[in-house]
């Protein structure tokens, strides 16, 4: 082979030597490999591209390149008003978009003093908690498909839809409600909703023994995330992981429980749920256990409805007074946080958005290394991310 | 739109102002209401880091400090070790700079807010324009603090806090090319959002936002004028 000697191109003999059909029984100089997993790629839920670096089968190195979503979502808030900015903040995580709202409505109104009124306080709240079991959902049904099986996926995609159709019967949007005004809310719930919503909270609570019937104590489900993807909770909390991804790594922590009260968390009966395992399985348990408490939730929060206004009195022109604060709340991604700097003005100095799947999705470059590539679906599947919530 | 007057300068927060005067005064007093959680939680805070503290501030039950730039580093490790603040939410930036052509000047947006054209300075004050500010938090303790801390307007630089929190890394390449903020030890700061080619720092105040500059928003340009509206159409 290396017999052929080109004028003016030497070839080096060494470059042969791994050759397979050259050497037989040696062990192969394989090298190692440069993968790109997206950005388009099915499993990725949006436009994440992974670099990974393969040794065989196995990741050595695991680079996410996000960005490609990226809006800019800060710099256009300086230059919008208040009650414009809700309709961008619905975009960074579009599957919970009323649960986007929140917080920042909620930061906007503690500067400017004034605070909803309670019915209002409780339909946000019976919102967010529908958001949170649209969004979950999903992935109950989602996580199956990442290991092969296809059944739970269309589960997970048929009720969300009640849930949805709730969500855009109050408010009028499906996905983007934009609903919630500086002061309270835009309308009251229509008429039968409430008892629409008890009938759909029942199908969610069986839909989410169909899951667990169908993928936990599932073998190939179990062999694919059990001890798959574990992060330790202390570590988890350092890079800034947070909702059920930190829960699942026995961190006991949920803002609506311990941090600074908000909506009509402090007056219902829950449990936070957290598992000690930290791998894909915990992940899925503990989410699959927070759609149960988010349906006793929303019982909870229909039998005791308080009646009254829905808005605060506003002024007509909002300005907010000059100062910062910072809100937090538990999304069902996790903790999404609005710092928002005011100068007095009918619009936000600065805004900074602090998104969950933006931490949770940092951590992957420890956690991918030395997986093997069909782990590495299913991990990203199981920290559950949306790359609007990313990307921002 | 009628009641913004831009020219009313927004009453400058007194103990900001002193405290870009004398770092050492330490204005504990002058903050008239703050929370007593918040209070010993600063004090707590106080006592581990020594005189690298500047100010501080009770922002709506959130302890807000203000910390010398060469005790950033030491900040965080303080937060985590004595303030079991084991939970990093977010490192970001602020350009307290007004924006040079602020938006609603004639045949611009009319419809964008206009901020006060004069530098201001929020919660704890600063020494400039550009700072850097991150939020820890305790999963144990439930509480948070916020730390801030200036940076120099034309080299900003100032210590990562990768080997305290790991998860700093990704915020820390997003304010480095949101703010140009260089991190000194972070292991490869490098683009995270935008393409590598990219030049400017898109979240500082002096950064036009584009699609602002090209036609004014929203819509002014491409309608057709209203019935009887004869008088301009924008900047086309």
């Amino acid at each position: 082979m290396t017999s052929t000697e080109t004028p003016g191109f030497e070839v080096d003999p060494a470059l042969y030597s791994n050759l397979a059909g050259s050497q037989v029984n040696v062990e192969l100089d394989t090298g190692d490999m440069i993968l790109n997993l997206g950005p388009q790629h099915p499993a990725t839920h949006g436009t994440l591209r992974l670099v990974v670096r393969l040794d065989g089968e196995r990741v050595v190195a695991a680079d996410p390149v996000i960005g490609y979503m990226h809006r800019g979502y800060e710099k256009l808030s300086e230059f919008r008003t208040y009650p414009q900015i809700t309709t961008l903040i619905n975009r960074i995580d579009w599957l919970s978009s009323f649960a986007n709202e929140v917080p920042f409505v909620h930061g906007a109104e503690q500067l400017m003093g004034i605070e909803a009124p309670p019915r209002a306080q409780w339909i946000r709240t019976i919102l967010t908690e529908l958001s949170r079991i649209a969004t979950i959902y999903l992935f109950l049904g989602e996580m199956g498909l990442q290991v092969g099986a296809l059944t739970p996926a269309f589960w997970g995609f048929r009720d969300r839809e009640l849930v949805l159709n709730l969500i855009e019967s109050a408010t009028g949007g499906r996905f983007h409600p934009n609903f919630n005004r500086i002061g309270g809310l835009k309308d009251d719930l229509p008429w039968g909703w409430i008892a629409e919503c008890r009938t759909t909270m029942d199908k969610i609570l069986r839909g989410c023994d169909d899951f667990e019937d169908v993928l936990v104590g599932n073998e190939i489900f179990e062999a694919r995330t059990r001890g798959i993807g574990i992060i330790p909770g202390e570590l988890g909390a350092a890079y800034g992981v947070s909702g059920a991804n930190l829960r699942a790594s026995g961190i006991d922590w949920d803002l609506r429980r311990d941090g600074k009260p908000y909506l009509a968390y402090p007056e219902l009966d829950f449990k936070v749920w957290t598992h000690s395992d930290g791998d894909s399985f915990a992940r899925y348990w503990v989410r699959l256990q927070e759609t149960r408490e988010a349906v006793r939730m929303v019982i909870q929060l229909l039998d005791g409805l308080p009646a009254g206004p829905i808005m605060a009195k506003v002024p007509r022109i909002i300005k907010v007074p000059e100062g910062e604060v910072w809100v937090e709340t538990e999304n069902p991604l996790g903790q999404m946080g609005y710092y928002i700097v005011s100068k007095g003005a009918t619009g936000p100095f600065r805004v900074k958005i602090r998104s969950a799947s933006f931490s949770n999705v940092s951590i992957l470059p420890w956690l991918l290394r030395g997986v093997y590539v069909p782990d590495v679906i299913t991990i990203m599947g199981s920290l559950y991310f949306i790359l609007g919530d990313i990307d921002r | 739109m009628a009641d913004e007057t831009p020219d009313t300068p927004d009453t400058p927060d007194a103990s900001a102002d002193d405290a870009v005067t004398d770092a050492s005064a330490v204005a504990v007093e002058e903050v008239p209401a703050i929370d007593p959680a918040v209070a010993a939680l600063f004090e707590r805070f106080e006592a581990a880091l020594g005189d690298g503290v500047v100010d501080h501030a009770d922002s709506f039950g959130t302890l807000v400090v203000r910390v010398k730039p060469d005790a950033w580093k030491r900040a965080a490790e303080v937060a985590r070790a004595d303030l079991d603040c084991d939970y990093l939410s977010f490192i970001s930036g602020i350009d307290w700079m007004p924006a040079p052509k602020p938006a609603g000047d004639e045949g611009g947006d009319t419809s964008a807010p206009v901020q006060p054209d004069t530098m201001t300075f929020g919660v704890t004050g600063s020494d400039g324009r550009l700072q850097v500010f991150a939020h820890v938090q305790s999963t144990t303790r439930h509480w948070g603090v916020t730390i801030k801390t200036d940076v120099a307007d034309p080299a900003p630089t100032v210590d990562s806090w990768v080997s305290v929190y790991p998860g700093a890394d990704w915020h820390e390449r997003e304010c480095w090319e949101m703010y140009g903020v260089d991190f000194s030890g972070h292991p490869k700061i490098r683009h995270l959002y935008l393409p590598g080619e990219f030049e400017g720092n898109p979240l500082r105040k002096d950064f036009a936002l584009l699609a602002r500059e090209v036609k004014p928003w929203p819509g002014l340009v491409d309608v057709e004028p209203m019935p009887g509206d004869d008088t301009e159409e924008g900047d086309s």
